[in-house]
């Protein structure tokens, strides 16, 4: 039997995904499957499209997992536009002249954005917004503009807005309608939205109809004229006014299409030509199509199975939307304008905090319509689950607008009141039952539950509701959600902190008698050390705690393999005087240390006993260096490029911010090791953005990048904020590094912290930035005692005698460690292997 | 052969740290878990990476008794008898220790 031929049009975001559905269910030794994809690269993520800007790379948008279409043998056809389909015979041509043979044929041609007719609108300086191309071409050419305007104030319209204002330019955006987001908002709620959107400084402008864009302005590249007869100067403008099924191939090869545009199909995603079904924007059922990817998704399941011969029907979409534009949260859920004949409204209005609410209920009272949510969408998962699964609405609808200090009933909904048939994650149609299963299989975690179920990898917008559903199921199954730091303290490491803090414990001991058991472990002692140190900036090698250091802390240096130490001053922002070198390359020279840059732009020195440390760090702090704390749980440097002082394109001074950081946050200890990266402009020569903590200059100021990480694990650092000036970035990373201290787990870098922490990078704009829970100034203050009581910890061990005692290998004598043996290599000298060593000691390994 | 030698003072090492002693050729590794008078004695040298670091590990307690990490690996070594709890195929030596007027003493 010869193999049915598989056919797909367009590979974006609906057409990858039928094609992982059909991988799934099909036998795919029957099927050869071939794709057109017209774009330059495999189906990303569209959704997401923005986020580009911020991490300039297209594998990260990638939804296809690597190697996926070469496993299943899926011949995808990159750069290859399908320009003809030929029904009778069944074969399409595309562009390159290649005909491929289908007996089945799927269409996921997507949409297209649709620009209105305007005088003008072919210029260089026009642009659209849907794919990476666009925003390469957009990005380019923000950077030699002062401004842009965005046409079209709708959903996508305010995304390009808030994309082109993280671009530096000033953004202006034009709307035809009398109000913002009229799709999806009512008038008061549109009009909430603007005055927010403006107090971020984006000019909006209602109202207005575009007549003509004409090259040429007194201060911009181009004018546009409205037909009120006002203009306004811009250099570009990007059009986001609609978008229109591609539908093009159908109408070529006569297949019926929808008055509105569209591929009609039916509720088996069929087209009038029953071998050829239509799946995604491009498709339109009853005379509608949609412009999200959540019905995309479904119509693709239902074609694959229609296509394996099993029963399943497209049954219309949820148009429900939740997000934030330009900061701002905004929630519409069905019904949002009240059209339903006879429907009542509840409306709550905060003009103090900018927050507007309301609901549509169906005339008796019972049954949730529609809602719409301006600057507050916290209600927005319970308001979607009434809707969605016909809960009855409680006595008095309005307590689920108000806030809690109104007499709003608190804890929501519950998850324990949806049914088990309510679908949580409408991207992937995962339902509160799948969940549970998954639970109740072992997958206990939010990140385990995404894996299993696909919940939650979608858009994103359900993850708090699995969360809320994974604990509530655990709950139930007596699972008790641990993060125990060790056997011997049934707490956190955050609360842990906590308790240090709030109840002044200055010893181990003291926290163990009060909360611990036993005698505690190589977990929860250096642990516990190091949030002593945090917080009361004691001397690490105070006698009351030296039993709690890891070697490394207690030496004050990182111990290496053959337990020989490394020597490693700070060079704050990797900056170093030749006599600092000199003083250096003699006391490398004296003790015969092997010398090598480390990654951390400064000299590390290898090899020195134990024995040898407090004369080699006296020489060097009668030369001026300090510990550069290299062997400790804290920050460890601020790699700088050498920025606007001698750099040509630099554009603020990275080096001297970097000193002044380094210096400012050294010797605090922190959950774990942190790094810096300071950047003189944008080309980001200091790699920051792969850092704890990312500064990169701006022509006004600094943006504010954190929790990335190089390493085992990179992870491109987040934008906290930009455009600070220096005062406000110091106050920010204050309260950062405090904040991270406070509330970290154990051994947790920043980039997991982040991951951990629920609500992600807005979560911590809203505490570092907002204040949100009121802590910013006890931060401040924190940070400002621990700079005060910062200490070269050399410094102090070397006027220390009784501590200098235990330098020495032998407690009974004065020999060095006859098992540390160096080898000479390239001029320099390594520790030797163990068959280079002096046979006798061999021998004598032997016993051991 | 059966003799105690001297190593130091007991008030020289600091309560819940290990120091090393040089007895008879041997490198020993010598415990004070607390600031009591009970001492532990193992060989210093870690059986995994090889370099005499024992004695700069950290006491810890796991299943009920007192055990050293490895300053290197974090591997644990039982301060009774010198068991890795990691991996029951190896161990190093234990020697008995005692506190007598003052002075710690061990017995190889
Ligand atoms: C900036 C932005 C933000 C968005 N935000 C959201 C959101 O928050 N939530 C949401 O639900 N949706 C959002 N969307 C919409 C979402 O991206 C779309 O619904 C989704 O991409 C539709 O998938 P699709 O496969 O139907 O179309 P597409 O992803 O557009 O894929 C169609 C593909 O087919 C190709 N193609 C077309 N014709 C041919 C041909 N003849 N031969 C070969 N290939 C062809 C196209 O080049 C394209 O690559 C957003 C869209 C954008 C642009
Ligand atoms: S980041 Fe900019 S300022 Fe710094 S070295 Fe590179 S180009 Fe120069």
């Amino acid at each position: 039997m010869s193999k049915q031929k598989l056919v797909i049009i367009g590979n974006g975001m609906v057409g990858h995904r039928f094609i992982e559905d059909f991988v799934e269910k099909a036998d795919l030794d029957k099927f050869e499957i071939t794709a057109f994809c017209e774009e330059p690269r495999v189906a990303y993520d569209r959704v997401h499209l923005s986020s580009y800007f911020s991490h300039h790379t297209a594998d990260e948008l990638s939804l296809v997992k690597e190697g996926f279409y070469e496993k299943h043998n899926i011949n995808v056809l990159i750069g290859e536009r399908a320009l003809t389909i030929n029904r009778q015979e069944k074969v399409i041509h595309s562009q390159t002249g290649r005909a491929v043979y289908y007996d089945k044929l799927v269409m996921a041609t997507g949409s297209y954005p649709w620009v209105p007719d305007i005088k003008g609108n072919e210029s260089k300086d026009c642009f659209v917004y849907r794919t990476i191309e666009d925003l390469n071409a957009i990005e380019a050419t923000a950077r030699r503009s002062k401004n842009g305007v965005v046409v079209g104030g709708g959903l996508l319209g305010l995304e390009a807005a808030g994309a082109l204002k993280a671009l530096g330019v000033e953004t202006h955006v034009i709307e035809f309608a009398p109000v913002l987001m009229a799709e999806q908002l009512d008038q008061q709620g549109g009009q909430m939205l603007r005055r927010k959107i403006e107090s971020i400084g984006v000019n909006v402008h209602t109202g207005k109809n575009t007549k003509e864009i004409i090259v040429g302005g007194e201060k911009s590249r181009n004018t546009m004229k409205f037909a009120d007869g006002s203009e306004l100067e811009v250099d570009f403008i990007v059009f986001s006014t609609g978008i229109r099924p591609q539908d093009k191939l159908a109408k070529q090869c006569g297949l019926a299409t929808a008055r509105r545009g569209g591929i009609s199909i039916n509720n088996q995603c069929e087209t009038s030509d029953p071998d050829i079904y239509a799946i995604g924007e491009c498709a339109s059922w009853n005379e509608k199509f949609f412009g999200l990817v959540a019905p995309g998704y479904n119509m693709a399941k239902v074609a694959v199975d229609n296509i394996l011969g099993r029963d399943n029907e497209f049954s219309g979409a949820d148009m429900s939307a939740k997000l934030k534009l330009l900061g701002v949260d905004v929630g519409s859920i069905g019904d949002a304008n009240g059209r339903t004949p006879d429907c009542k409204s509840y409306v709550y209005l905060d003009e103090n905090s900018s927050v507007y609410k309301r609901i549509i209920v169906s005339q008796d009272g019972k049954r949730l319509l529609g809602a719409v949510l301006v600057g507050d969408t916290e209600s927005y998962s319970d308001l979607l689950q009434y809707t969605l699964n016909d809960i009855e609405l409680p006595k008095h609808p309005d307590s689920l607008i108000l806030p809690a200090h109104a007499g709003a009933k608190t804890g929501g909904l519950g998850v324990d009141a949806l049914p088990e048939t309510a679908q949580v994650c409408s991207c992937f149609d995962v339902k509160k039952s799948d969940i549970a299963d998954a639970v109740a299989a072992g997958h206990t975690t939010i990140g385990a539950v995404k894996m299993e179920t696909g919940a939650g990898t979608g858009c994103g917008g359900c993850v708090p509701l699995i969360t809320q559903v994974l604990n509530a199921e655990l709950a139930k199954q007596g699972v008790e959600v641990k993060n125990h730091l060790c056997e011997h303290f049934e707490y956190s490491r955050q609360e842990l902190f906590h308790l240090i803090r709030i109840e002044g414990i200055k010893t181990f001991k003291e926290l163990l008698e009060k909360y611990g058991k036993g005698y505690g472990c190589e977990v929860c002692k250096p642990t516990v050390g190091s949030i002593l140190a945090s917080c009361w900036s004691d001397y690490i090698l105070s006698s009351d705690n030296n039993g709690l250091q890891d070697t490394n802390d207690i030496f004050l240096g990182n111990m290496q393999k053959d337990g020989t130490y490394s020597v490693i001053p700070r060079m704050a922002g990797g900056e170093v005087t030749p006599k600092g070198l000199a003083a250096v390359a003699k006391v490398a020279e004296q003790y015969e240390l092997y010398t090598k840059i480390t990654g951390a732009q400064r000299i590390g020195l290898f090899g020195a006993h134990k024995s040898d440390l407090p004369d080699i760090w006296s020489q060097l702090i009668e030369a001026g260096f300090e510990t550069g704390q290299a062997y400790a749980k804290a920050l460890r440097m601020v790699k700088t490029c050498v920025g606007s002082t001698w750099c040509r394109f630099g554009v603020q001074d990275s080096v001297g911010l970097g000193v002044e950081l380094e210096n400012r946050y050294k010797g605090l200890r922190t959950p774990h090791k942190m790094k810096f990266g300071v950047s003189g402009c944008t080309r980001e020569c200091a790699e920051a953005q792969g850092k704890d903590v990312g500064i990169i200059a701006t022509d006004s100021g600094w943006n504010l990048y954190v929790c990335g990480n190089g390493g085992m694990k990179p992870q491109h650092a987040e934008l906290l904020a930009s455009d600070l000036d220096k005062q406000t970035l110091v106050k920010y990373l204050d309260r950062f590094m405090m904040f991270y201290v406070r509330t970290a787990d154990k051994l947790t870098r920043t980039s997991v912290w982040l991951q951990n922490l629920s609500g992600g990078i807005d979560y911590l704009k809203e505490v570092i930035v907002d204040n949100k829970l009121g802590i910013n100034e006890q931060l401040e203050k924190e940070m400002a005692q621990s700079i005060a009581d910062y200490q070269c910890e050399w410094t102090a061990t070397l006027s220390d005698q009784e501590q200098l005692q235990r330098f020495a290998h032998f407690i009974n004598s004065d020999q060095q460690d006859d098992n540390v043996v160096f080898t000479p290599e390239r001029e320099q000298k390594r520790p030797a292997f163990i068959e280079e060593k002096a046979p006798t000691y061999n021998i004598s390994l032997e016993e051991v | 052969m059966s003799s105690w030698i001297k190593v130091c003072e007991l008030k020289n090492i600091y309560p819940a740290t290990g120091v090393c002693a040089l007895v008879d050729g041997k490198q020993v590794a010598v415990f004070r878990p607390s600031d009591e008078e009970q001492v532990y004695a193992i060989n210093n040298m870690d059986p995994f990476a090889r370099a005499n670091v024992l004695s700069r590990g950290l006491i810890c307690q796991h299943q009920e008794q007192l055990w050293v990490a490895s300053p290197l690996k974090k591997q644990r070594f039982n301060l009774l008898d010198g068991s890795c709890l990691e991996n029951s195929e190896v161990s190093v030596e234990a020697y008995k220790a005692r506190v007598s007027d003052g002075f710690v003493e061990v017995h190889l």
